[in-house]
């Protein structure tokens, strides 16, 4: 594609990454508004940080945007009520990870009766704005789920200058982030310029992928606004490849800076963040709704109908499923977030995350990948690295337990973004050995 | 579980590319057909029987080697073992007995590429060891064949031995055009530039291997031969034609195992082996260089990685810190 006038490209372009397929099929699909559930378990632990407290017990009424669980702790983000009804249990569930946590579970009264306590925030200043998003529950939309209000509340005399406004979506399958551009446009609009207002950022920069035209019209038009009176707002296209959209990846493409490793894009100046978040931001300043529910795809080729669907926070992935028109065929593997990063589940028994961009369910063709052969030293993976790391020394590294030799090679800077693993022609799982290699090290630094 | 079945759950990716080990060992064959088809219209059938015994030795080397000696698993369905073998004959005179070919893929596949760990541990080629093996070891191996001797005559008794291009004097030089397609004496497979260069486009294409090892190789004999030869730009293409420089910069020189495996480390690589071929075919006494240069590189490619491989993503560079401390 060619680049328009006044639009930005990389200031400096992604190293290695992978070609991978987009089977964005769901991409010109509207969101439907999934039915209300019969219940929803809504976990107290949807994101990272300090898990919350829950708030309510057995037996009370709530209504939609009414807290049902709460933390002290700074890094943390509140939970609510995503349905109306009433409290049936307050206990452990097991989570995707494999890991327990306490959840609220809600059986529905049908009515979606709105809490009292749902008010739009008032908002004049910096610090009314980050109370207002740590109210609003908010955490990374992109899949991380890191809670947005430590991510805005950035220490100002760091001198940080950027916004980059994250519209890639890399991953295959997901368009829940295109939809959110081509849906709700006027939201995204608001949510850019109330942050840079807000936050006093000089420069904003909106960064879409090229195979994107229709998102790309949209985001112009909002680079283009009457709002942007200096022209401090700007749309950046990148080169399509994955993982263009992973966070230290932005703000080089944007900035030319680069995260040091165990650093944060706010240390080099910028913050960055999701459109679905950007856009959320700006609704519940209108409305005063907290994050009680999100838009997911559904996909993949066990799956009857793929679509994006709008669920509440907490509908069990099951069910979703099945409003998708269930399984085509048998299903092998099952994921919550996309192929390249997401998580295997061991069933659909589990509830949707506040962090959950989409659900993926695969035949037995796609489920099973391709057999390990022994490393040829093709070099696939150290070339596919955005991290500039080599994973073959990593994987010797691991194998010896050198822990000396994984920090001087950089193992804690992967960010398990999966094009070794893709890439290598030997089906290695890399990204495995990654993760071994980065649990001994963080073992070791614990003796 | 769903419906009572259970599911795959793995670490991610879930996703993976669609290329293999035994696919890219593969385009390396199809590409090699080009020459080996080549070798026998050149060279006669003999030349098919070396190439067939080398390729079948190699393969049951691997196989029975792993399988009783190792007792590791399989993996002749790799095809690596037909690629080494199938290189291994290019490097042979079409009239060579037999049972060299044999000790040759011995040489090859059992002591440098299993002794040192199979596939992808070898830390030298296992063709181009084979051949120096074989060179220092058989007087026979000088005695290439002429071409188009007797298409049908396949015991190799005949085959009229005589000078390659590197060792005649000038007024036997064949000419450019058949130096190009490779009718002139040679080992079998690194006479015909023409389908050697096919062979290459096809890996460069397909994305098997990078054209940086080639192309700063023979770039780096260019200009060496250019200034040896004092401008003389003829003496340049028969010193890139001959002597199996196209071979084994395409060939031997992109091995994955014994090369460096980023663009920088190509470059070093390729400039090295270039360096070294002019060095043995302009002051040396042995009759070629670029088994010895590629050899020497290999042996060269854990060095050149240790100063290729980048900084973390980052990390800011030592003299920068030092600067920033000022």
């Amino acid at each position: 594609m060619k680049v328009p006038k006044g639009v930005l490209t990389a200031v400096k372009k992604v190293r290695g990454g992978v070609k991978v397929d987009h089977s964005k099929g769901t991409a010109e699909q509207d969101v439907v508004r999934m039915p209300v559930p019969a219940k929803v378990v809504i976990p107290m632990q949807q994101h990272i940080g300090a898990p919350c407290e829950p708030v309510v017990k057995v037996g009370d009424e709530v209504g939609v945007g009414q807290l049902i669980g709460d933390s002290d702790k700074y890094v943390s983000a509140p939970i609510y009520a995503t349905i109306s009804g009433k409290v049936s249990a307050v206990g452990d569930i097991k989570m995707p990870t494999g890991n327990m946590a306490k959840a609220v579970t809600i059986e529905s009264d049908g009515e979606m009766r709105l809490s009292d306590d749902v008010k739009p925030p008032v908002v004049n200043n910096r610090e009314d704005l980050i109370k207002a998003v740590r109210k609003s529950g908010l955490v990374g939309l992109g899949g991380a789920g890191f809670p947005t209000h430590v991510k805005l509340n950035f220490d100002q005399t760091k001198g940080i200058d950027t916004l980059v406004v994250n519209a890639a979506e890399c991953e295959p399958y997901i368009t829940v982030d295109y939809r959110e551009c081509i849906e709700n446009s006027w939201d995204i609009l608001g949510g850019v310029y109330t942050l840079k207002e807000m936050l006093g950022f000089k420069n904003v920069v909106i960064a879409v992928e090229d195979n994107k035209p229709e998102v790309f019209k949209v985001l112009k038009s909002i680079a283009d606004s009457s709002e942007d009176k200096y022209n401090e707002v700007n749309l950046m296209t990148l080169e399509s490849k994955y993982p263009q959209g992973a966070e230290k990846m932005m703000v080089q493409s944007a900035t030319g800076r680069q995260v040091p490793p165990g650093k944060l894009p706010a240390d080099v100046g910028c913050v960055v963040m999701n459109v679905g978040s950007v856009a959320f931001i700006s609704r519940y300043l209108k409305t005063g709704k907290p994050l009680v529910s999100r838009s997911l795809t559904v996909a993949g080729s066990a799956i009857t109908n793929p679509m994006n669907v709008r669920v509440p926070i907490g509908t069990n992935i099951g069910e979703i499923i099945d409003f998708c028109g269930g399984f085509k065929t048998e299903p092998k593997k099952i994921l919550t977030g996309g192929p390249m990063m997401g998580i295997a589940l061991v069933g659909t028994d589990f509830p949707v995350l506040k962090q959950n961009n989409a659900i993926l369910a695969f035949d037995e063709n796609d489920a099973i990948l391709k057999k390990e052969t022994d490393c040829i030293r093709c070099g696939r993976c150290a070339n596919a690295c955005p991290m500039s790391l080599t994973p073959t020394d990593i994987v010797r590294a691991t194998k010896a337990k050198d822990v000396d030799t994984l920090n001087r090679i950089g193992i804690m800077v992967c960010m398990e973004c999966g094009s070794c693993s893709y890439s290598c022609p030997a089906g290695k799982p890399l990204v495995q050995h990654m993760r071994l290699a980065k649990a001994l090290v963080r073992e070791e630094s614990k003796k | 579980m769903v419906n009572g079945k259970k599911l795959y759950v793995s670490s991610s990716p879930h996703t993976r590319s669609k290329s293999t080990t035994s696919g890219i060992m593969l385009d390396v064959v199809i590409a090699l057909v080009p020459s080996l088809i080549a070798s026998v219209v050149i060279f006669g059938l003999r030349a098919l029987l070396v190439e067939a015994v080398s390729v079948t030795c190699c393969v049951l080397f691997e196989y029975f080697f792993r399988k009783y000696i190792l007792k590791k698993h399989n993996t002749i369905g790799d095809f690596s073992a037909a690629v080494t073998g199938l290189i291994l004959a290019f490097n042979l005179p079409s009239g060579i007995p037999l049972w060299m070919v044999v000790i040759g893929a011995f040489f090859a596949i059992v002591i440098v590429k299993q002794c040192f760990g199979g596939i992808g541990q070898n830390f030298v080629n296992p063709a181009i060891a084979a051949r120096i093996f074989m060179l220092l070891s058989f007087g026979k191996m000088m005695e290439w064949a002429q071409p188009m001797g007797k298409f049908l005559n396949i015991t190799g008794v005949d085959a009229i031995s005589g000078a390659t291009p590197l060792s005649a004097s000038s007024d036997e030089l064949p000419s450019l055009l058949n130096m190009f397609f490779g009718v002139r004496g040679g080992s079998m497979g690194e006479t015909c530039i023409a389908a050697l260069l096919l062979g290459g486009i096809y890996l460069v294409l397909r994305g098997v291997i990078s054209p940086a090892i080639p192309l700063s190789y023979s770039g780096t004999v260019a200009v060496i031969m250019l200034i040896a030869g004092k401008g003389d730009f003829n003496f340049v293409l028969y010193q890139l034609m001959s002597g199996g420089l196209v071979l084994g910069a395409i060939f031997m020189a992109t091995d994955y195992t014994t090369s460096p495996i980023r663009l920088k480390g190509k470059v070093i690589f390729g400039i090295g082996c270039g360096l070294f071929t002019c060095l043995i075919r302009l002051f040396g006494n042995l009759p070629e260089g670029v088994s010895y240069s590629i050899i020497l590189m290999n042996i060269l490619t854990p060095l050149i990685e240790r100063i290729t491989t980048p900084k973390p993503f980052g990390t800011i560079k030592e003299k920068k810190v030092k600067e920033a401390a000022k």
